[in-house]
């Protein structure tokens, strides 16, 4: 076997993005498969793709992956609040004090979105060996989308869990209670306004993250 | 009397056996029972609580309960930095920790743009498949005793513990290496440790041998792994079963060859084993069969790895740029993936953990209904889950 000498530790990163036909081929036929249920899509060359659809095309379009593009795997689901923490950013201790902290317009990532709950699904195809991420946006006045069981049983307990951990209620899901907390919790814990309560009682040990060398300036 | 025709007879008799049935039926009805396994049952890996209502024998409906360790690492990922983050995750498997960190520390790695050295690369997945056989030894001695022999567990626990040592001589923990860095490793091999290693893998490799003939080849185990639990390849993938639970079913599918994420496996010359059964004798033989692979993967890696650093130019406060990312791989139990969203902080903004076991578990209700009560240990076992990597 060769030995790699050191000038082969290259880390610049390509900075174009490159074409990527297959991932641009998986989207167009998604886009065709949904109509007007298809927002848009992101794709990383070579890397992955994103695509967004309308919540009332949640299940239309996990069906349209699994026959027409082949993911029979179901990977995960969960969601994503896109809040930015009331409680500040970094490594901040958690207090009530919103004035200080300015607070940051809320940004969605790759394939946009609008509102404050975003779904996220990944499903990969074995055969083709690529996965798809597929995202909708939630109303904020309705947390709620169409349960994924019918086409993939092994959704139940994701949505169970992202029921518990965001509040977000899967219309006709057989059994929706939660996963890991107690039936008694208040709350939803992954939700940005829900306080990490060990924060609050006293600041993180840790936020020095890297020790300084003498001399040396602080970040 | 007109002659019965064959067609009749075979109706006949077929009506006869049904009423037989219905008799024998009468005679055992017994009355819904509720069987609590666990929480605390040496099946259970830990703390998994199992509800299965009986019928006789029969289980009509079984359902897992989770939560009894749910340490909320999704929660606490967001308000740790990157680094600080790979000590969390380190106890999510805690059998083949090191294992745990590399998917995450990929996945900031693309949102970063950076790559590891080739050096690390290749270190990175030697331990990676160091991990796998200290997490896999454990599980052919431990579901051979839940079968009812004792023996292959220690045997298990022996060899494994010097995989362990060589996990702890590289990275300084025995559990919880906590060694993998964005942009590469913490430390180099320390001197020695390469033919330590190929030393151990030989051991290695006696231990499957001999757990082919000890356990494999044992009438009793076979009698009861054969034919129980069989996972159908489109359900199991419909359910989300990964790893040896998937390739037991024939689906030929490995992410430590088909992804696309910085290891080295692509540099060594080996194969992925499935077998076409799917039932809790083929997950059992495919892993032990991984396990034997694995040590040849070490033993390539070891041969013919390359020199240079093993660290990337990286800042030393690391703030990831904004985007998201999602890297998995084969971890022992399956695959396992984080989904980082970054808004360009010293930590991330959500992290959503793909951990295998929960998804492999998530079967169950489906894979118990109609089995009978001993049968549900084997298939428990054979699943094979670490219980923090259901509850994360």
């Amino acid at each position: 076997m060769t030995q790699l000498s050191s000038t082969d530790t290259d880390t610049s990163a390509e900075a174009e993005p490159q074409p990527d036909e297959r991932r641009e081929a998986w989207a167009t036929r998604l886009a065709d498969a949904l109509g007007d249920g298809y927002a848009e899509h992101h794709i990383l060359g070579g890397s992955d793709l994103w695509v967004r659809v309308a919540r009332e095309s949640w299940t239309d379009a996990a069906t349209a992956a699994r026959d027409q593009l082949g993911c029979q795997f179901f990977d995960w689901l969960s969601a994503i609040d896109w809040l930015p923490s009331p409680f500040g950013r970094d490594m901040d201790a958690q207090e009530d004090n919103p004035e200080t902290k300015a607070a940051d317009p809320m940004e969605q990532g790759h394939a946009g979105g609008e509102t404050r709950f975003q779904m996220v699904m990944r499903l990969y195809s074995i055969t083709d060996h690529m996965g798809i991420t597929i995202k909708a946006d939630l109303p904020d006045d309705d947390l709620s989308i169409d349960t994924l069981i019918g086409v993939y049983p092994g959704a139940d307990w994701h949505e169970r869990e992202a029921w518990e951990m965001f509040g977000i209620h899967f219309n006709s899901h057989p059994d929706l209670r939660n996963i890991y907390l107690p039936g008694e919790f208040e709350g939803n814990p992954l939700r940005k306004d829900f306080p990490l309560l060990a924060r609050r009682v006293k600041p993180w040990p840790g936020i020095v993250d890297v020790e300084l060398f003498p001399g040396e300036e602080g970040p | 009397m007109t002659a019965v025709g064959a067609d009749q007879r075979q109706q006949m008799a077929y009506v006869a056996t049904q009423a037989a049935d219905a008799r024998l039926n009468v005679e055992i009805e017994t009355e819904g029972m509720t069987l609590n396994i666990g929480p605390q049952h040496p099946a259970t890996h830990g703390t998994l609580r199992l509800v299965a209502r009986l019928d006789g024998e029969q289980v009509v409906e079984a359902e897992p309960i989770m939560g009894y360790m749910h340490r909320g690492y999704e929660k606490l990922a967001e308000v740790r930095t990157y680094p600080q983050v790979t000590t969390l995750i380190n106890r999510i498997d805690w059998l083949g920790s090191f294992a745990n960190e590399v998917p995450f520390i990929l996945a900031a790695e693309k949102l970063m743009e950076v790559e590891a050295p080739p050096r690390a690369q290749w270190i990175r997945t030697a331990l990676f498949e160091l991990s796998r056989i200290a997490n896999i030894t454990l599980f052919l001695g431990d579901m051979a005793v839940q079968l009812g022999a004792l023996t292959p567990v220690f045997m298990a626990f022996r060899d494994r513990e010097f995989v362990l040592n060589q996990i702890e001589a590289a990275t300084g923990g025995r559990f919880h290496p906590n060694f993998d860095r964005i942009g590469g490793l913490k430390d180099d091999l320390p001197q020695g440790w390469i033919d330590d290693t190929k030393q151990v893998m030989e051991k290695i490799r006696d231990f499957c041998d001999e757990f082919e003939e000890l356990v494999l080849g044992n009438e009793i185990f076979q009698a009861r792994s054969r034919g129980i639990g069989i996972v159908p390849p489109a359900v199991g993938l419909a359910y989300g079963l990964s790893g040896a639970n998937i390739r037991a079913s024939g689906v030929d599918w490995d992410l430590r060859r088909d992804g696309h994420e910085a290891l080295a496996y692509d540099q060594v010359d080996w194969k992925v084993w499935t077998h076409p059964d799917g039932d809790s004798f083929a997950r059992y033989w495919v892993r032990l069969q991984e396990t034997r692979e694995a040590t040849h993967i070490v033993d390539q890696l070891l041969d013919g790895l390359p020199s240079g650093p093993i660290m990337a130019k990286v800042p030393r406060i690391i703030k990831v740029p904004a985007g998201e990312a999602y890297a998995a791989t084969e971890n022992p139990l399956g695959e396992m993936g984080y989904y980082i969203v970054s808004k360009g902080d010293l930590v991330p903004f959500r992290v959503k953990i793909r951990s295998a076991s929960f998804s492999n578990i998530s079967i169950t209700p489906w894979l118990l209904k109609g089995v009978y009560v001993p049968d549900i240990i084997t298939i428990l076992a054979s699943l094979y889950f670490i219980l923090g990597d259901i509850d994360r």
